[in-house]
């Protein structure tokens, strides 16, 4: 037996590469798709959580007596309804969970760590009695200092989160505990000797503000558990089976007990990869023996749900005159929210992955703070260092007087380049996306006077993982896909484009289902730009099962050897000696026949997807500045980047229009606001301020190929890498335009004016 | 909670005053709204206005135009005359929110809200705008810029209400403007606002100005200095910078989370320049 | 506790009766006692879009009015928008230029559009982008959804002349 599949990785290809309506669309134009808070259940009840209003406090007494002889409240869950457990890293996304914290985290314990922290729930008859429950709640605070930033956290005398942590990663273990959790080092090479060769250096500090995600969909969830200890979960998040392992951990249940649905998706962009309502949603449940829902306000979010990190970064880099690089070094630190486990490993191995470089060294801090635990957020820990050293790459470019998309060509990692991070680069699009970049008409076109570009290029790993797929041939050769990883932008279509064409089918006959904990074995979240990969190579997988069923069925039709049999365009072809023998068998006909032939015909698979292939991208970008005001105008923006092959192309280029823009909302105007109290001002999207359809031009994309080896057509990951580049990228066209370089984000209008005045006070001296 | 859609004014007058249970006007919504759900207030009754003909009629009445007080951005907006004679006004009202927000926002919401920041306010005092309050006294006619007494304070009486606003017809050449900076394009709350009203004689003299700003101090001001710095003169260069001198002056701003005082006072003169120049431009076009 | 609001109204052009408590908002009523779950609740506080509706041809927000004010007045919602199994133009193009990711701004975006192109059936890019500028997106960076808008106007002329 032969199958279609592998032939066609070099060769043309039917499907992969066309824009096919997406197949739940019509539900999603429709209204007709539900989304997490769509659910309703008879009897259900609503759930509503206490917060603390202290961004750090000991808790000493929680009361709930009266809110539970409330008329109408059914359960009341706090601290004492979870048990305690012990510390356990367990990956979860990109990022590594600790169930000591995760416990600690959905309902505050000692102490309460931020404003925000879930300190009781309630479930009740209605939305007003929930609420007028959590009124009755009395809790105890011994409010303690708080400390919000991360230098001040690192201070030896900052008030400390966890008084029992102590640094790892350094050697002598310290013997006083900080807010540091750890420190992590990557590097290679001599770069004290990198620098003593280099013509020119520049180092320089970086301040970034932490960022939510920005979903417009908040959290929420319905959670039902039966007398007899079987629970049922339905959910909004990227990845239900972490959901599954998290929940049945916390509350002590076994994972063949609870059943996770995950439901439509309105946005997570790593926000959605961690557990907060549905252990309470569950516990309530339990507890009251009635369906409950539980829904975040908008407030809610922005107080208690993951921003990115907010971090202090410096960086040194030397290059000689004709635009080698001879060292890059860098220090971060990076804000973990409430609990240890910030992105800054990742932001380490990213901050200079886009240079071959002989000598580099960067070193991380994983910093604690009175802020909502960190979660990830699109490429994690990656945007802030990669600003960082795209800044300074930028600024030596015009120290030596060289085009900066040129110094970066000369630097560029490639095939056989060893990162920074330690392994060797495969076949990577990093010079191919700076060579389109230099090509582009935008970046020949003619600014007007006062305009300024900028360019800047990104790097994300990209991850693969476990991952199943079924294949259900229907008795009339149409095929349900059944994946484990929620469709969060059109991944429904990009599976069923894998799937048709390595059974040589028709797409439309495809239609895509995203399962349930427990009707498909384990498979790994939506996140880490792994969903078009991974569940892209499992449906592959599944494909060639069901071809060699199907083989083995035509075989005995003829009653010929099954290695006799080829599946070539959707249909099983006698081959070798037999070839033209006997008429073909579409799918279709040995779908029909399946019944007498043996029975059911499914293809499934379950794997381990390796080989991500690692996803490089370069932005141009053009701004203007009021000179009175401060503010930044983007006038054009164009994303290059490397998708290894575009299996949807629309789908690709929404994940690099969408990365951008949420970068241009990351680089001028969002940002928390907290008082000195630690508490949030700016809890909405009215001041916090993500970008508006009238704030950004049309986003241009080109989508460079250079196709991933370990994925049959080519694919690598293309979510992610989009939101690195635009915050360097747009503070280079600033720098272009003011001769100003900003180092701290956002570029908000009154920092620029500030910025803009300062520089105009010595010229008014003069 | 009681919900209350009264026709004429005297129920809304009887609903709102006296000791019983505490009422709350109903316009848009766009505030009240957003205050209920964040529970900063809780009213017993909630008296909806909009059943009311009296404030949702614009009319030409004589030398000035009637806006009823819950007349809706969307629909000051389809006004031409409206438009033709106080674009500063209806630019100010257009400008909250978003479409959807101009659906259903008011003059009198973002008037009663008091919200310093408030858009329609400065530009409604540049105009020299009145409101007609209806009582338990029967109505009277207040400036508008007597009724807002600091952040979320009104001057208004017990069972008062704004009913309608009166804008000024402008003599020949007149024209208004108001111009906000916000940090985004749109839905956001002004940092700084600006609202210049003017008046030229034929060779282009300014014979008359008013310059207003908001959210640089508890209620929306009127800076007489920065409309004496135009008047006499023919608005060029130097009489607007002396304009813009003179809001900045005026500026008692606070750092808050839309932006430092510093940064205000600064913006402030910048804009006041802004919009007289289009207020100049509009004029001399009228 | 208060007795509940009976409200009569229309929705979609059908007469539907409600009742409801008199906190309860426009969209908690089409939600959570109609069911009518395609209006999307992404802040309640009137800075999103994705609950926009149309109340006597006017586009608002769902979550900033009351449901009691919708007595006697015609509410439209995203569920109204196909005609029998014929989608509208604008869901159409939606599809075609993948104008969605997660979709769970686009009920309020096709709301919010179609009350534009109802009104100015030949926008120009930017007359879109701020019109639209009330309903937030962050996923499609927008550009897909302009686009949409303008090729339905497009298409909507061509099929209207
Ligand atoms: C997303 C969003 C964006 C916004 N953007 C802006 C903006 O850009 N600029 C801006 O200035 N505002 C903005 N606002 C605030 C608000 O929309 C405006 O203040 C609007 O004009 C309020 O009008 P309304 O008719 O909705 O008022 P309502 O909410 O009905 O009322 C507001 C207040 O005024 C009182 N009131 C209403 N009518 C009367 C009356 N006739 N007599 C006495 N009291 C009365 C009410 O009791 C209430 O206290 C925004 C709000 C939202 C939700
Ligand atoms: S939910 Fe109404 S505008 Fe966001
Ligand atoms: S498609 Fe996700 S918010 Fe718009």
């Amino acid at each position: 037996m032969t199958d279609g599949s592998q032939e066609k990785a070099n060769g043309a290809t039917r499907w992969i590469g066309t824009r096919p309506v997406r197949p739940d669309g019509v539900d999603k134009v429709t209204g007709r798709a539900r989304f997490g808070a769509d659910v309703h259940l008879p009897n259900m009840l609503v759930g509503k959580v206490l917060r603390s209003p202290h961004a750090h406090a000991r808790l000493k007494s929680i009361d709930t007596t009266r809110a539970r002889s409330l008329p109408g409240v059914k359960a009341v869950v706090t601290r004492d309804d979870f048990e305690d457990l012990p510390s356990e890293f367990v990956p979860a996304g990109e990022m590594l969970v600790n169930y000591r914290d995760i416990v600690r985290n959905v309902m505050a314990r000692e102490k309460v760590l931020y404003e925000g922290h879930p300190v009781a729930a309630v479930a009740a008859v209605g939305e007003r009695a929930a609420k007028e429950a959590l009124d009755l709640i009395e809790v105890g605070y011994e409010v303690l200092p708080h400390v919000m930033d991360v230098e001040e956290a690192m201070a030896p005398d900052a008030p400390l989160l966890h008084e029992d942590m102590i640094t790892a990663g350094v050697e002598p273990a310290p013997e006083t505990p900080s807010n540091v959790a750890k420190v992590v080092e990557f590097g290679h090479g001599d770069v004290e000797a990198g620098f003593a060769e280099a013509d020119v250096m520049v180092e320089r500090e970086f301040r970034t503000r932490p960022v939510h995600q920005g979903y417009i969909e908040p959290h929420s969830c319905v959670a039902s558990f039966s007398e007899d200890g079987q629970a049922e979960l339905w959910c909004t998040t990227q990845g239900h089976f972490i959901v599954r392992g998290h929940c049945a951990k916390l509350l002590g249940m076994e994972v063949s007990r609870l059943r996770v649905t995950a439901s439509e998706i309105g946005g997570g962009f790593g926000g959605k990869t961690v557990v907060y309502l549905e252990p309470l949603a569950l516990m309530l449940s339990r507890k009251s023996g009635n369906p409950v829902k539980m829904t975040m306000s908008r407030e809610e979010v922005f107080r208690a749900s993951g921003p990115a990190p907010g971090t202090c970064i410096r960086v040194r880099v030397g290059v000689r005159r004709d635009g080698r690089i001879t060292a890059g070094e860098a220090e971060l630190k990076y804000q973990a929210g409430a609990f240890q486990g910030s992105p800054v490993q990742l932001g380490c191995m990213c901050a200079f992955a886009p240079y071959d470089l002989e000598n580099v060294k960067v070193t991380g801090y994983d910093v604690v703070a009175n802020r909502p635990k960190a979660t990830a957020y699109r490429a994690p820990g990656a945007p802030q260092s990669e600003f960082a050293v795209e800044s300074v790459i930028d600024e030596l470019a015009k120290a030596i007087g060289m085009d900066p998309v040129a110094l970066r060509l000369k630097n560029a990692a490639k095939e056989g380049t060893r990162a920074a991070y330690g392994p060797t680069f495969g076949p990577v699009g990093l010079v191919e996306t700076l060579e389109a970049a230099g090509a582009h008409e935008h970046y020949r076109a003619r600014l007007a006077p006062g305009q300024g570009r900028g360019v800047a290029s990104g790097f994300w790993f990209n991850i693969g993982g476990e991952t199943c797929a079924n294949l259900n041939l229907g008795e009339d050769g149409t095929i349900a896909l059944v994946a484990g990883t929620p469709d969060i932008g059109g991944s429904r279509a990009a599976l069923c484009l894998q799937a048709a064409e390595a059974l040589g089918v028709d797409v439309e006959t495809i239609r895509p289902l995203i399962a349930d904990t427990s009707s498909l074995g384990y498979t790994f979240l939506t996140g880490g730009s792994r969903t078009a990969f991974a569940s892209g190579m499992a449906v592959i997988e599944a494909s060639k099962d069901m071809i060699g069923q199907l083989c083995e069925r035509a075989a005995k039709i003829w009653d010929i050897p099954v290695d006799a049999v080829e599946w070539v365009e959707g249909e099983a072809r006698p081959a070798g000696a037999n070839a033209g023998e006997f008429e073909s068998l579409p799918l279709a006909d040995l779908a029909g026949l399946a019944g007498k032939t043996g029975g059911p015909i499914v293809g499934r698979a379950q794997i381990n997807a390796q080989g991500a292939g690692p996803s490089f991208g370069t932005h141009v970008v053009d701004v203007d500045v009021d000179r009175e005001t401060g503010r930044v105008e983007i006038l054009r923006y164009t994303v290059i980047q490397d998708a290894g092959k575009a299996v949807h192309p629309d789908y690709v280029e929404g994940q690099m229009q969408g990365g951008a823009v949420q970068g241009i909302g990351w680089a001028l105007n969002e940002e928390y606001v907290y008082d000195e109290n630690g508490r949030l001002e700016n809890p909405g999207f009215l001041d916090y301020r993500i970008p508006v359809c009238s704030d950004v031009p049309m986003i241009d994309t080109v989508i460079v190929e250079v196709p991933n080896p370990t994925h049959p057509y080519g694919v690598r990951g293309v979510g992610e890498t989009p939101i690195i580049p635009p915050m360097a990228a747009i503070a280079n066209a600033v720098e272009g335009a003011l001769g100003i370089r900003f180092t701290d984000l956002p570029m908000s209008p009154p920092r620029v004016l500030k910025a803009l005045d300062e520089a105009r006070l010595p010229e008014a001296a003069d | 909670m009681r919900y209350e859609a009264p026709e004429s004014v005297g129920e809304v007058v009887s609903l709102l005053a006296g000791d019983g249970p505490r009422g709350r006007v109903l316009a848009g919504g766009t505030d009240l709204l957003v205050q209920l759900r964040a529970g900063m207030i809780a009213p017993d009754v909630i008296i909806d206005i909009k059943g009311i003909g009296e404030t949702r009629e614009i009319r030409e009445n004589g030398d000035v135009l009637v806006v009823g007080a819950a007349v809706t951005g969307a629909e000051l907006g389809e006004h031409a005359t409206a438009r033709a004679m106080w674009p500063g006004v209806v630019e100010a009202l257009e400008l909250i929110g978003s479409t959807q927000i101009q659906g259903r926002a008011s003059l009198a919401g973002n008037l009663c809200n008091a919200s310093p920041a408030a858009d329609t306010v400065p530009a409604l005092i540049a105009a020299a705008a009145t409101c007609t309050v209806a009582g338990p006294s029967g109505t009277r006619n207040v400036p508008v810029e007597d009724v807002c007494t600091g952040p979320g304070q009104l001057s208004l009486g017990d069972g008062e209400f704004v009913v309608a606003f009166e804008l000024p017809k402008p003599p020949p050449r007149s024209a208004d403007a108001y111009l906000r900076f916000i940090p985004r394009t749109e839905m956001d709350i002004a940092v700084v606002g600006a609202g210049v009203s003017l008046s030229l004689d034929e060779d282009g003299w300014c014979t008359a100005a008013r310059v207003t700003l908001g959210a640089v101090a508890p209620t929306a001001i009127l800076v007489e200095e920065a409309g004496a710095a135009l008047i006499g003169t023919g608005c060029g260069d130097a009489a607007i910078e002396a304009t813009a001198a003179a809001a900045r002056a005026a500026c008692r701003p606070i750092d808050d989370k839309r932006g430092t005082a510093e940064y205000r006072t600064k913006v402030a003169g910048v804009l006041a320049a802004r919009a007289a120049r289009t207020a100049v431009e509009r004029a001399r076009n009228a | 506790m208060m007795a509940k609001a009976h409200v009569t109204t229309t929705i979609n052009g059908d007469p539907v009766e409600f009742l409801c408590d008199v906190e309860q908002t426009l969209l908690d009523v089409l939600r959570d006692e109609l069911h009518l779950t395609g209006s999307k609740e992404g802040c309640a506080s009137g800075d999103c879009g994705a609950c926009s509706v149309v109340v006597d041809g006017r586009l608002v927000c769902a979550c900033l009015m009351l449901g009691v004010e919708a007595q006697g007045h015609s509410v439209e919602t995203i569920e109204g928008m196909a005609t029998g199994d014929r989608l509208h133009p604008l869901q159409t193009k939606f599809l075609e230029h993948a104008a969605l990711q997660c979709g769970v701004c686009t009920p309020g975006f096709l709301v919010a559009a179609k009350s534009l192109l109802d009104r100015n059936p030949d926008p120009t890019e930017t007359e879109v982008r701020y019109w639209l500028a009330g309903n937030l997106c962050r996923c499609t960076g927008y550009d897909k959804i302009v686009r949409a808008v303008l090729d339905a106007a497009a298409e909507m002329r061509g099929a209207t002349a």
